[in-house]
């Protein structure tokens, strides 16, 4: 997996409350068997005007030219910004391959739905969840500030504004590790394989229908 | 004095193998069930790293998001979808996992099958790919849907490394009124806590009218507890929970049966266990439900009417209002039994259960789709479920009143497969989602009970199911 440190990025504002995962990567996409390739079709049905097929060329279909992805000052974009419970919905992991491959590295929302925010963390994507407060004065800088860029830094939970006042953000520690030092998961737990098996041993006893196969 | 647990936390001390150096644990995961969709990327990455399945006989696959749900003797046209089924079909039979491919009888909706062939068993951990997890619940099981990198965590390790959430109770007091069904009590509750209620939280569903609950119904609820925030709900082992287990294919048999069902009857809430919040809801006031916007809980009764923008004071939550509006072409103050239906799904598995397709065909009382709506779906949730409802000659009262009976699968809850919406088509829908484009680009999903679908599909636009008369009843006098 990525690591994730600091990032210095520009930001894209989504003005909406409950993105769900279907509108971040609609269905028709999810029969890849591939992680890749998901970025050109990020928000397809809210960034195109027709309807996406898998595996089109997407280079000319007809752009909806006032969503916020497509307005050149947004272009480039690591960081997208959004309303409550971003990430709602189906579990699929295709919406964060979806928005890695599109660049985004940050998901700043005031809340986050949890199978979400727990797939962040898989694909070196960091959720942060600030204050509503914070958020929506975020929304007002961007709308009139082009060019605006915020400053994140993982080690120390600082979100800092163009302005240098920072923000700090709740992170859990575990989660935090694995992301600054790109940590294989899988690999981490196998260190626990032994205690697995005295579990396995113990649960046969108590109970052994949980074993019948 | 011994700690007064919840249900939830005695299901989690019984999984949790050790707890790691940050603070997490280490959870066991008794059954994992695969699908298609969310898989192939976890197989390929076992394959990359050479690690192999720790418990083969921990998993059972079957395909569900992109079958097609009519004649599947071509098998599937469209080269990506099969591709897909296909790669599920050589991945368990590389890695030895059992399979019920989608010719077998067996096959159906992951949410429906597990319960059904007794994988899902009362005190077990269940993961799968897939949000709606949260279903088997039902049966007393800690139970919650993951991403694809965690397929494929507990795939090479039979763990999981998970934090607890907080204990949320959610109680349903006093009796529902007939015609209102698990469906409208989930719904209820997701209108009264919100999408985001249950977000951090493992709900419990308690109170007389969970209780009162069929076990089929106590999966419709424990279902949509993801659309209310929470990744698992649950209700508390009864008899019925028992007897719905004995005789499937997984229960247990013999003595093992006997020594289960005494650890199984364990399993609900200490008297006085604590719980971080607790929802209170009086049954008796639920009326049926009927979602009107793009989130579940933009919901209302079906004697409502649409809210308008202009009441709303917060201006965030009337830019929402305004922008489902526009979506679902309605208008603010319009009547919910105005509003009229192109299409009509029964399926899912929130309700496509044979309980769900009993109580949409004893509305329809021989009468005959609108002809204003254009297609009435009813998709069974499982091929046993399909021929039971043969058996029991369900699938005569649907097609006679102009119903088209289908093959199992996740359908047109959220159309990867050939049945979708046309753009601006309404529909009303016993799926779990009302999003944006879920159902099919444009497409306008409200979401109901079976029973409601079925009346509205009769009428062509919705009605209040407790007010129809109930010929079936009375004929059996």
């Amino acid at each position: 997996m990525d690591a994730f440190t600091t990032l210095n990025g520009l930001v894209v504002p989504i003005d909406r409350a409950n993105v769900d995962t279907d509108a971040i990567i609609p269905k028709q996409f999810l029969k890849s068997v591939k992680r890749s390739g998901f970025g050109p079709n990020l928000f397809d049905e809210w960034r195109y005007l027709d309807v996406g097929e898998p595996d089109q060329d997407n280079s000319g279909r007809p752009v909806n030219s006032e969503f916020a992805l497509n307005l050149p000052r947004f272009s480039g974009a690591q960081i997208l910004i959004a309303r409550d419970n971003f990430g709602c919905g189906s579990s699929r992991e295709h919406a964060v391959w979806a928005l890695h491959d599109y660049g985004i590295r940050v998901v700043i929302a005031p809340s986050f739905a949890d199978i979400f925010y727990n797939n962040c963390f898989k694909n070196g994507v960091l959720p942060i969840a600030l204050s509503a407060d914070e958020v929506e004065r975020i929304f007002k800088e961007i709308d009139a500030n082009e060019g605006y860029q915020l400053q994140v830094d993982l080690a120390a939970q600082h979100v800092t504004l163009p302005s240098g006042e920072v923000i700090l953000f709740e992170i859990d520690n575990f989660r935090k590790e694995c992301l600054l030092q790109g940590l294989d998961e899988i690999g981490l737990s196998l260190q626990h394989a032994d205690a697995v098996r005295d579990y396995e041993a113990k649960r046969k006893q108590e109970a052994p229908w949980l074993f019948a196969s | 004095m011994m700690l007064k647990s919840t249900l939830y936390d005695k299901l989690w001390n019984s999984h949790q193998v050790r707890e790691t150096d940050e603070g997490a644990s280490v959870l066991y995961i008794d059954r994992h069930l695969v699908h298609e969709v969310t898989s192939p990327q976890a197989f390929e990455g076992l394959r990359m790293a050479g690690r192999k399945p720790w418990r083969a006989d921990s998993v059972l696959a079957t395909p569900d998001h992109n079958v097609p749900t009519t004649d599947r003797s071509k098998g599937i046209e469209e080269t990506v979808a099969r591709i897909q089924v296909e790669t599920l079909d050589s991945n368990c039979n590389e890695f030895g996992l059992t399979e019920y491919k989608m010719d077998d009888p067996r096959q159906g909706i992951v949410h429906v099958v597990g319960p059904e062939s007794g994988a899902t068993l009362p005190g077990m951990t269940v993961v799968c790919g897939d949000s709606h997890t949260s279903t088997h619940g039902a049966l007393g099981a800690l139970s919650f849907g993951i991403g694809t990198s965690e397929v494929e965590h507990v795939l090479a390790t039979q763990c999981l490394i998970q934090k607890k959430s907080k204990n949320m109770l959610v109680e349903v007091n006093g009796r529902l009124r007939d015609g209102v069904s698990a469906k409208d009590m989930a719904l209820a509750i997701i209108g009264k806590i919100g999408t985001a209620g249950g977000t951090g939280y493992a709900i419990e569903f308690g109170g007389e009218a969970v209780r009162a609950l069929s076990i089929e119904g106590r999966m419709t609820l424990c279902n949509m507890t993801i659309e209310a925030g929470a990744r698992a709900g649950m209700v508390a082992v009864d008899e019925k929970t028992i007897e719905y287990v004995r005789g499937r294919t997984y229960a247990p048999k013999g003595e093992q049966w006997e020594q289960a069902k005494v650890a199984w009857l364990e399993l609900h809430s200490d008297d006085g266990a604590e719980f971080d919040r607790v929802v209170t809801i009086d049954g008796a006031t639920i009326e049926p439900q009927v979602t009107w916007g793009t989130s579940p809980e933009m919901v209302l009764p079906v004697s409502g009417a649409v809210p308008r923008p202009e009441d709303e004071a917060d201006g965030v939550k009337r830019g929402n209002i305004e922008r489902a509006l526009a979506y679902m072409g309605l208008e603010g103050g319009q009547a919910i039994t105005t509003i009229k239906l192109n299409k009509v799904f029964i399926g899912s598995c929130t309700n496509s259960r044979i309980e769900d397709l009993r109580d949409a065909a004893a509305v329809i009382n021989g009468r005959h789709v609108a002809a204003s709506v254009n297609q009435a779906l009813v998709v069974p949730g499982s091929g046993l479920v399909k021929r039971q409802a043969e058996a029991e000659g369900l699938d005569r009262i649907f097609i006679e009143a102009g119903f088209e009976w289908r093959e199992p699968g996740c359908s047109m809850c959220l159309a990867m497969n050939a049945d979708r919406l046309g753009d601006g088509e309404h529909c009303a829908s016993t799926s779990n989602r009302n999003f944006e484009g879920r159902q099919g680009q444009g497409g306008r999903t409200h979401l109901v009970s079976p029973a409601m679908a079925a009346a509205a599909a009769i009428a062509g636009h919705f009605v209040d199911v407790t007010q129809e008369p109930k010929a079936t009843k009375s004929e059996e006098v």
